[in-house]
């Protein structure tokens, strides 16, 4: 019994972090329309610079606290909406998606850069200090945490509901355009939110970062826990919010209790926010479909069926010609990239082709990685088959719940997936456990890709049937109801198309490439792990397959192709985090344009078709190589 | 009989009643015209009948059965069809394969033979008259002919009801004309329509009856004529102009 309240003060000063960084997610959301996945990432930043100025410099508590919550946070929350924001509203979810994704990497390059990882002791308010409740020692860390919570609530709902500009606040959620008509600034008001949340974003980040050790990764990812109690509330509702925070914060907590038994189910802990996601989707009334949505930009004109065999066969003798020239360890760096390349097709399919998000595509990975280590063996191609047939009924099933409702929601739903997968199914002792599969390579027909010239033709083989079979999907009639749903989903229901098979065939499909690719990269690196497949790898994946160029098959070959020497070249360190910080700033930039840098290169390269005749602008290689000089000035 | 009933929908946006109590019915081979000022229902009532906005009271009837409880995309599969007063085309594809997509929807569902679609969907870009832009992509065009690729790509549907939200708007008086003309020839084919449309001369030339929308509530319904002489249409809508 004690336990049990020992365990619920725990739970609910969790809860109360919880609550905090929630309410500031949706205070965000509701006023700007923009879901901030960078929100954990803004607490994350401000934990650090807190820590810096009261452990470094050894300012005073109140003092430091004062600087952070209440000076840099909200005039970082501001900037963010004045420079950032501001010009998405009205923009597609995937979109403003990727900017705020883009965001979250860059400041954790940004963190990464000055604060290199090292022990930083992070101790709690009043370390050591505490009172007795009832035979239960309470510290004054906790005690802190709960009264502030309870502070930001009263605060919120008198100013929502009793001040003019909390009555400002709601008028822009009601209606932008008729808040603005009656006086009230739209900019300004959200401009303010963003200032809000950001402090409680701080706040949340540096009263749980003792928990947390100070972690980068940890401390971004709060937006995960975050989010899963503003589902509670439907993304609105602070007070369910709330709710929604105390119960996960007290579960979490209850699962230590020695009687729960947690400890059967591995990873547990780290699932809760996923499965309470889910279990709230299932519970949320099915979205209804909005009108009047802004058409799609101007994209790039699908290549015919002559163009793409040409363009798949000048990469092949591309590839061989490059195999040749380069050393094994070199055409392994390539390699990851082309293999990245194949991965990123499939998010061609499901975001370029049908504007769906998945922010868990290297969980598909993952799986394909782990089909072929454990039915490929010997470089069998049931490997391969079983690649795709493992993740495509997972993909279905992760993405069944979410299709129902706004894209926003499959965001958060194969994001919380990649978390889940990452905590208790990969490091199953089944799957890849906490040791390391060997993956095998392909063996066909007799012939053996052992070697790393053969494996990387290989890859340059698979990538272009799979670019000419994606591009023939988009010419035929699969493709064109696709475009057709994205562009507009009302027409086409009114047309007879049950959107969410529809939706349901498009994000299986792409799990299923992902997984047949993921036997690929499982293969090039020869091994695969619980690590190579965390959630966090798929945004970079993401981000860069947008600054590629998203809605094409050229485009994901240059954001692979850029991913992977990215990724190969720098693995830790300041490097790391310049890397982050370039892939978020060029996200951030690019994010506006789907079409990306392949679109951007077959453009300026349109003149040239006519002087030379076989030249197409789907050829990949050269206009890479042009371009990278270019974007790395343009980052600096 | 008519083939599309609405009776005494209603529906609520918080504490804002947007219908109340509404009635239209629209008969096959008749143009049915649904009029009222801005924000008086038209759109909301048109979003009920294709299943796009749930009723909070009130039944919707099709060809005799109670199709309340019918999602959207079903209704578009029984034969409903409809054009959108913001509109919503497929931007991203070719005025043609807007229409072609919207056969091939109904080839998928309606399980029929196998047909020259291809023949189908250049009769009905003769017919909208959208030749001249076919090979366009529909976010290039001006609003007008994007309007009429709607039309174009709702006909591919071979629907029996077809919901019009203000088509004519974008169109100049020559178009318009003619876009009157081509109202004619498809109720002709034995189509019902529901004209929601601004421009009164067009809706007075070529419905059979009308629908007066005020409030959202309906004030009067007869022929041109007669709506012309009521007076509390005229009070309500007609003596704005």
């Amino acid at each position: 019994m004690k336990d049990l309240l020992a365990f619920t003060v725990i739970g609910i000063v969790t809860g109360s972090v919880y609550a905090i960084a929630a309410s500031g997610l949706v205070l965000t959301y509701t006023t700007s329309g923009i879901f901030n996945f960078a929100h954990g990432g803004i607490g994350m930043l401000m934990a650090f610079t807190y820590w810096e100025f009261r452990f470094h410099h050894h300012w005073p508590a109140p003092l430091a606290l004062f600087v952070v919550v209440f000076v840099i946070a909200p005039a970082l929350g501001a900037l963010i909406e004045r420079v950032l924001m501001r010009n998405l509203h009205g923009r597609s979810t995937g979109t403003s998606l990727v900017v705020t994704i883009g965001l979250m990497v860059m400041l954790m390059g940004i963190a990464q850069g000055i604060w290199p990882p090292a022990a930083r002791p992070f101790p709690e308010f009043y370390s050591g200090h505490g009172v007795t409740i009832f035979g239960i020692f309470v510290t004054t860390h906790q005690i802190i945490t709960i009264i502030v919570a309870g502070l930001a609530a009263l605060i919120f709902w008198y100013l929502l509901n009793r001040t003019r500009t909390g009555v400002a606040m709601r008028a822009v959620v009601d209606d932008r355009n008729l808040a603005a008509l009656n006086g009230v600034s739209p900019a300004r008001v959200s401009m303010l939110s963003w200032a809000l949340g950001s402090s409680l974003a701080a706040l949340a980040g540096i009263l749980i970062a003792p928990a947390l050790n100070l972690e980068i990764l940890n401390l971004t990812l709060l937006v995960v826990v975050a989010y899963a109690a503003a589902v509670v509330g439907k993304l609105k509702s602070l007070p369910l919010t709330f709710a929604g925070a105390m119960i996960l914060g007290l579960l979490t907590s209850y699962l230590s209790l020695s009687w729960v038994h947690a400890e059967k189910i591995p990873g547990l802990p780290g699932a809760l926010p996923t499965i309470m996601l889910f279990a709230c989707l299932l519970l949320l009334p099915e979205e209804r479909l909005r009108v009047g949505r802004i058409t799609s930009e101007r994209g790039p004109r699908v290549p015919s069926l002559g163009e793409s065999l040409q363009g798949g066969i000048l990469l092949v003798v591309g590839a061989i010609v490059v195999s040749l020239v380069l050393s094994d360890a070199n055409l392994v760096r390539v390699g990851q990239g082309m293999a990245l390349a194949l991965v990123m097709l499939s998010l061609v399919v499901l975001m370029g082709y049908g504007g769906q998000i998945s922010l868990a595509q290297m969980t598909f990975v993952g799986m394909g990685a782990f089909a072929m280590a454990r039915f490929g063996l010997g470089g069998s191609p049931l490997g391969l088959l079983m690649a795709p047939l493992l993740a495509a009924p997972i993909g279905a099933l992760v993405a069944l719940p979410a299709l129902r409702l706004q894209g926003l929601y499959l965001a958060l739903a194969t994001m919380a997936f990649g978390v889940a997968a990452e905590n208790m199914l990969f490091p199953r002792a089944w799957l890849f456990g906490s040791s390391t599969r060997v993956v095998p390579r392909l063996h066909l027909f007799g012939v053996h890709f052992d070697g790393e010239k053969s494996f990387f033709v290989l890859l340059a083989i698979v990538f272009s049937l799979f670019g000419i079979g994606v591009l023939a999907l988009r010419r035929g009639r699969f493709g064109r109801l696709v475009s057709a749903m994205r562009d507009s989903p009302a027409a086409c229901t009114t047309l007879g198309v049950n959107l969410l098979t529809t939706r349901l065939a498009v994000f299986t499909l792409s799990a299923a490439m992902a997984g047949f690719a993921g036997a690929f990269y499982g293969g090039l690196r020869g091994s695969a792990q619980t690590n190579d497949f965390l959630m966090f790898q798929s945004l970079p994946l993401l981000l860069m397959a947008v600054i590629g160029g998203i809605t094409t098959v050229s485009g994901a070959l240059v954001g692979g192709l850029l991913l992977g020497l990215l990724q190969t070249q720098s693995s830790t360190g300041v490097l790391a985090g310049l890397v982050f910080l370039f892939t978020g700033a060029a996200a951030v930039s690019l994010g506006r344009n789907p079409h990306g840098v392949a679109f951007y290169i077959s453009q300026k390269l349109e003149p040239l078709k006519d002087k030379v005749p076989w030249f197409r602008p789907e050829e990949p290689d050269e206009p890479l190589t042009e371009e990278l000089p270019r974007i790395a000035a343009a980052a600096g | 009989m008519p083939l599309l009933q609405a009776e005494e929908i209603s529906v609520t946006f918080g504490g804002h009643r947007a219908l109340v109590d509404v009635s239209v019915d629209a008969e096959e081979g008749r143009i049915t015209g649904l009029i009222g000022p801005n924000g008086a229902g038209k759109t909301t009532c048109f979003n009920v009948l294709s299943g796009l906005q749930p009723p909070q009271g009130g039944r919707v009837i099709f060809d005799s059965q109670d199709i309340s409880a019918v999602p959207a995309y079903k209704r578009g599969r029984l034969g409903m069809a409809r054009t959108f007063q913001r509109i919503e085309v497929f931007g991203s594809l070719t005025v043609f394969e807007n229409v072609l997509v919207a056969a091939e929807i109904r080839h998928r569902w309606s399980r029929g033979e196998e047909i020259d679609l291809d023949a189908e969907c250049n009769d009905i870009i003769d017919l909208v008259g959208l030749r001249k832009v076919a090979d366009q992509r529909v976010d290039s065009i001006p609003t007008g002919l994007s309007r009429l690729t709607e039309l174009a790509r709702a006909l591919a549907t071979k629907p029996r009801v077809i919901l019009l939200d203000e088509p004519s708007s974008g169109l100049d008086d020559d178009e318009s004309e003619a876009f009157g003309d081509l109202l004619l020839t498809l109720a002709k084919r034995g189509v019902a329509i529901l004209l929601v449309e601004h421009d009164i001369d067009l809706v007075m030339q070529v419905c059979d009856r009308i629908h007066v929308l005020d409030f959202g509530t309906i004030i009067a319904v007869g022929t041109p004529v007669e709506i012309r002489k009521d007076k509390r249409v005229q009070k309500a809508y007609l003596g704005e102009d």
